[in-house]
């Protein structure tokens, strides 16, 4: 990195994760800047959820470093790294389904670093107006839509710098991604980091600025989406599309 | 003229509620021998539920299910099987302490009726009719490896494999391309279209990526709520305006 | 009528200690999914240490600078303090692991704890102090009854301590945060929750409460040995019956279980034990997840690699090896002596125990947490048949494993309709059930004396003949499991297991499998148990009791549940160490209680597993 560049916000460098003896990841470097969303793309088991996870610590790194705004964390324990400032928002929601909509904020909730404007109960329910109606209804009698603007609300009470979304709009009706798309567009002005993995291309070329295209856990080829979405013969080539 | 024959499957006004909301209410649908009919809608809005209800997993509280004419209403999930329905999970389910042709001999051995079997080797048995089965679905080359570590898309295809075991007449499948590449997801259901066609299969899906459901479906039934919003071919559920406002959202455009 | 009032209160003040007890379990459950068999020996150290604290320091009547209540408030303290420790240098290491293995290790614990407590406290029972303020009776408004005034106290407490919790879990972030970790504990750490730090402030929360119901005791019943096994069973009683992780179920529970004490000692005073888990059993067969607990949620992504081996023939190199080892064991008592031939038979006797329940801990994916019923039901049958009857020992070894397959198909019936911890649980009270009978029907089985003098015919009385019988046995029944699990049915046992809605989905009948894979295994413990009885001459309700059902089940952990033919090897490891360990010191229950707790941490794959991995790696090695 060259010292005219100011540091990225989340630089990843050399990562690597096993399940067992399999290699996952082999060696991963890209960088996420402020304000800046980062798609990672490839097919099932090519490695996308585990570089959330390990970028997380939910799956340990083998190597590599994992660093935010300077800070080295790989090795550290989930607890840490979310204190750090990363906000990992899971594949499968995974939402405290006894618990309110109004509980499940309550136990993401954590204070904002000084000099930003923390994400209240009420500035959540303005980004994600459904909610509000359901404040306490229990998480678990939510449709899927209202469950993901939850688990991305809970996640963002804890005022992350960065968020980490594992294919946000799988299994979504159309119209709710619509609206998804809308929200990670307002995240995105706000300043926030936003790593996301996505298998659906409209959802990933409506809200992302570059791509990366993972493969057998290594990155295959990594530009601007626009690019992408140009080239047809970059995707049938990577994506198989 | 002699009538035509009973649609493969034909449920009738199938309700089921939880909690006192109304899952499912009042579904009806048909489908025929060597038809896909795709079932949309929002999340919530019954299609799991009533593929639950077909499937044996959940009693409705009111209607009918009748596969070739033959009442199948609340009969368990095993009893549905001999029935003549195969099933593919949206979650891929397979044995994975077995290799990829003991899935299928496990299939085929349950739909013989001899699982109960003490002392000759499970893995010696149907072994040709395994492997038959394996190749209709390209997957013969893989038989020996454990089903565990299969790649997604070849696991899809197990799934198929074990669910034609059973000889089916109707085949549900839950969501069968999440998760895969588009490509995939085209090959897949093309492999599921030539099925159906080669053997008279009905076949009953879910599915959520719109390009899927618009290239391979002969018929779209789209649920809101509980109850049935339209039906028809994709053009006519894609033109529909109410579909859209509900579900489509700008994406038919 | 007022001895039922009378009996009523008694009942109730029972259930508010055991309420105490159940409660702590209960929220360490919820939390952790830990399984605590060692919240009785906290129970028992509660009790024990608040002797020690109010006795030393408030002796002899004069209160002492704790008095009776700061010597108790210290020793549930101090009971805290120490589950803490247990939390922190054990559980801590097994919140991935499977959900059989802490129970074990905590079974280590409860070894650990007995005899230290032994060699602190002495084998005597002490006698505790009285409270200082609750002497005596009192006179009951309205009923114009007395009744100790003690009894009243604890009376209150429970529901005080239920009020207290609930506020604890509504009204605190720290009870917002274990009702989030009880349903998805790793989601709370990625939320920046300390989770290490949550979850030992539940196990000292859970500890407190068992300490301090244990020194509560006090006042009532003497200290001794035998509280922690007492009072866990009961307290796994109440947890389940209440719905695992549910406090207000535990409340319900506790007050359903104390009062069938109470009135099931006035009613049927020889079957009271019977009793208490008869309601078990007819509850969880009515409500499968207890009075007021729900479904569990969808198991969270374990840890990869979790999914089981795939089971292929075994190479021609293990298989050799195989018939070297019985050709072994055939010449074997040829040369032994009198003293090794009868170790020998035992050891063909756990073999056959340990194998029979592998069937369905590896392929069934069962816990049987009590499969020395059907190994105690065996040996009992054998005995009965001869001290009554007088019967031929081939009529002893041909009906023991039908008595015992009997058991099995009335027990799995209940059991194979529950899954996970519930079915262990239920497992476990239906072998308490087996071992209440043996221990009270004294004209029967003889109770604690057991029946003597079940010996085998003339013809295999000598030892070496009865060693060779005990082997051709044990393999023959080993042969049929192995053959059983590489055929149909263990196949659509492994089906079930492996994923059950693609097994029904296929027409697998679930229950049906299940079910004869119970009898069948209990069947085969069943030949076990009676080889066992003509080997001893004689049987007792230990055969029955809860360490033996252990036994069985390191057998088969130690061996390797994820292998076929682990369980072998690791009977013979497991009898040849507690032999020699029994023989070797005193101190045994330490010793075997730090080897469980070893081989959990350390040595979770089992011999076998372990060969495997060596194997395997050697093999892809040599490919390369």
């Amino acid at each position: 990195m060259t010292g005219a560049l100011p540091p990225a916000l989340l630089a990843v460098e050399g990562l690597e994760a096993r399940y067992g003896r399999a290699r996952i990841l082999a060696g991963l470097t890209f960088h996420v800047a402020r304000g800046e969303v980062v798609v990672l793309l490839g097919r099932n088991g090519a490695g996308k959820s585990t570089t959330l996870k390990a970028i997380m610590g939910l799956v340990p790194p083998t190597a590599g470093r994992v660093r935010l705004a300077g800070r080295d964390l790989a090795g550290l324990p989930p607890f840490r790294i979310a204190r750090a400032g990363l906000g990992y928002v899971p594949e499968e929601r995974r939402l405290f389904a006894g618990l309110t909509v109004r509980e499940n904020l309550a136990v993401g909730m954590r204070p904002a670093p000084p000099g930003r404007q923390p994400w209240t109960e009420e500035r959540l329910f303005a980004l994600f107006p459904a909610l509000a109606a359901l404040r306490d209804r229990p998480a678990g009698r939510m449709s899927g839509g209202e469950q993901q603007m939850l688990a991305i609300a809970r996640t963002l009470a804890g005022n992350p710098r960065l968020l980490l979304l594992d294919e946000p709009a799988e299994g979504l009706a159309p119209v709710v991604v619509e609206r998804l798309a809308e929200a990670v567009k307002a995240l995105r002005a706000e300043g926030l980091g936003i790593l996301l993995s996505e298998q659906n291309l409209r959802f990933a070329g409506a809200v992302g600025d570059r791509a990366l295209i993972l493969e057998t856990g290594a990155i295959r080829w990594e530009g601007p989406l626009a690019t992408l979405l140009a080239e047809e013969a970059l995707r049938a080539r990577y994506l198989a599309v | 003229m002699s009538a035509p024959p009973p649609p493969v499957l034909e449920a009738r006004g199938l309700v089921r509620s939880f909690g006192g909301v109304r899952a499912v209410d009042g579904v009806s649908l048909a489908v025929r021998a060597g038809e896909l009919l795709a079932l949309i809608g929002p999340n919530g809005a019954g299609k799991t539920t009533c593929f639950h209800l077909i499937g044996g997993q959940l009693r409705p509280e009111a209607g009918t299910v009748r596969l070739a004419g033959r009442d199948i209403t609340g009969l368990p999930p095993p009893r549905i099987f001999r029935a003549g329905v195969g099933r593919t999970f949206q979650i891929t389910a397979t044995f994975g302490s077995m290799t990829v042709r003991e899935n299928v001999q496990m299939a085929l051995l349950s739909h013989a009726q001899r699982l109960f079997g003490l002392w000759r080797p499970a893995r010696r048995q149907m072994r040709a009719e395994a492997e038959a089965l394996l190749a209709r679905v390209g997957m013969a080359e893989q038989a020996e490896r454990a089903s565990g570590v299969l790649a997604y898309g070849d696991l899809k295809r197990l799934e198929l494999a074990i669910a034609l075991a059973g000889r089916p007449r109707l085949l549900l499948m839950d969501e069968p391309t999440a998760g895969m590449a588009a490509a995939e997801r085209r090959a897949l259901m093309a492999l599921v279209a030539r099925l159906a066609r080669e053997s008279g299969l009905a076949v009953l899906f879910t599915e959520h990526d719109m390009d899927v459901v618009f290239g391979h479906a002969d018929r779209v039934l789209v649920l809101d709520r509980g109850r049935v919003l339209a039906e028809g071919t994709p053009e006519a559920v894609r033109a529909d305006p109410r579909v859209r406002a509900a579900y489509l959202g700008g994406v038919a455009a | 009528m007022d001895a039922l009032i009378l009996q009523a209160l008694n009942g109730l003040a029972s259930a508010s200690s055991l309420f105490l007890v159940a409660s702590g379990l209960t929220v360490i459950f919820g939390v952790s999914r830990i399984v605590n068999f060692a919240h009785g020996s906290l129970y028992m150290l509660g009790a024990y240490l608040g002797w020690t604290l109010v006795t030393r320091f408030a002796g002899g009547g004069a209160p002492g600078p704790l008095g009776f209540w700061g010597g108790v408030l210290l020793a549930a303290l101090a009971v805290g303090l120490i589950g803490v420790a247990i939390e922190v240098l054990l559980l801590r290491r097994l919140y991935r692991a499977p959900e059989l293995f802490p129970l074990l290790a905590t079974f280590g614990v409860v070894l650990i704890v007995q005899d230290l407590a032994l060699w602190a406290w002495g084998p005597q029972d002490l006698l505790g102090p009285r409270a200082p303020g609750l002497h005596g009776a009192v006179e009951l408004p309205l009923l114009g009854l007395r009744f100790p005034r003690y009894e009243l106290f604890l009376i209150a407490l429970g529901p005080v301590v239920l009020g207290l919790l609930w506020l604890l879990f509504r009204r605190t972030r720290f009870g917002l945060l274990i009702r989030a970790a009880t349903e998805d504990r790793e989601m709370v750490g990625a939320l920046g929750v300390d989770q290490r730090a949550l979850f030992t402030g539940v196990f000292f929360l859970g500890a407190v409460l068992a300490g301090l119901a244990g020194a509560l005791q006090l006042p009532r019943e003497s200290v001794n040995l035998h509280m922690d096994l007492a009072v866990i069973v009961e307290a796994f009683v109440v947890v389940v019956v209440g719905g695992l992780g549910s406090l207000g179920g535990a409340f319900l529970a506790a007050l359903l279980i104390g009062e069938l004490h109470a009135f099931g000692i006035l009613v049927f005073p020889r079957i009271t034990l019977v009793l208490v888990f008869l309601v078990m059993a007819v509850v969880l067969v009515l409500r499968p997840h207890g009075l007021a607990g729900a479904a569990p949620a969808a198991v969270p992504p374990g840890a990869p690699g979790a999914a089981e081996p795939v089971i292929r023939p075994a190479p021609l190199a293990l298989r050799r090896f195989a018939l070297a080892v019985f050709a072994l064991a055939c010449a074997l008592p040829s040369v032994l002596g009198d003293y090794a031939l009868s170790v020998f038979a035992d050891f063909a006797v756990f073999v056959l125990f340990a194998m029979s329940l592998h069937l369905l801990m590896g392929p069934g994916g069962m816990a049987s947490f009590g499969h020395a019923a059907y190994f105690g039901i065996g040996a009992y049958a054998a005995a009965l048949l001869a001290h009554h009857l007088a019967a031929p020992m081939a009529a002893g070894i041909a009906l023991a494993p039908l008595a015992a397959g009997l058991a099995g198909l009335a027990f799995g019936w209940f059991c194979v309709r529950l899954s996970g911890v519930y079915a262990a649980m239920l497992t476990l009270a239906f072998a308490q059930i087996a071992w209440s009978v043996a221990f009270q029907w004294v004209e029967v089985t003889g109770g604690d004396n057991g029946i003597l003098g079940v010996w085998p015919d003339a013809w295999a009385r000598d030892r070496r003949v009865f060693a060779w019988l005990a082997l051709a046995l044990s393999a023959g029944g080993t042969l049929l499991l192995l053959r059983a699990i590489h055929a149909p049915f263990g196949y659509a046992l492994r089906a079930l297991r492996d994923s059950a809605p693609r097994a029904a989905a296929i027409g697998i009948p679930a229950l049906t499998v299940r079910w004869l894979a119970f009898a069948f295994a209990a069947g085969l413990a069943g030949l076990a148990g009676a080889l066992f009885a003509y080997g001893k001459g004689s049987v007792f309700p230990t055969l029955l009791a809860i360490p033996r059902s252990v036994d069985a089940l390191l057998m088969v952990l130690l061996g390797g549940v994820r292998t076929v033919t682990g369980p072998i090897w690791g009977a013979l490891a497991y009898a040849g160490l507690s032999e020699q360990l029994v023989r070797a010191t005193d101190h045994w229950r330490l010793l075997l209680g730090l080897a469980i707790v070893a081989l959990v941490l350390f040595f979770p794959e089992g011999l076998a597993g372990a060969a495997r991995r060596w194997w395997e790696a050697r093999e892809s090695d040599g490919r390369r």
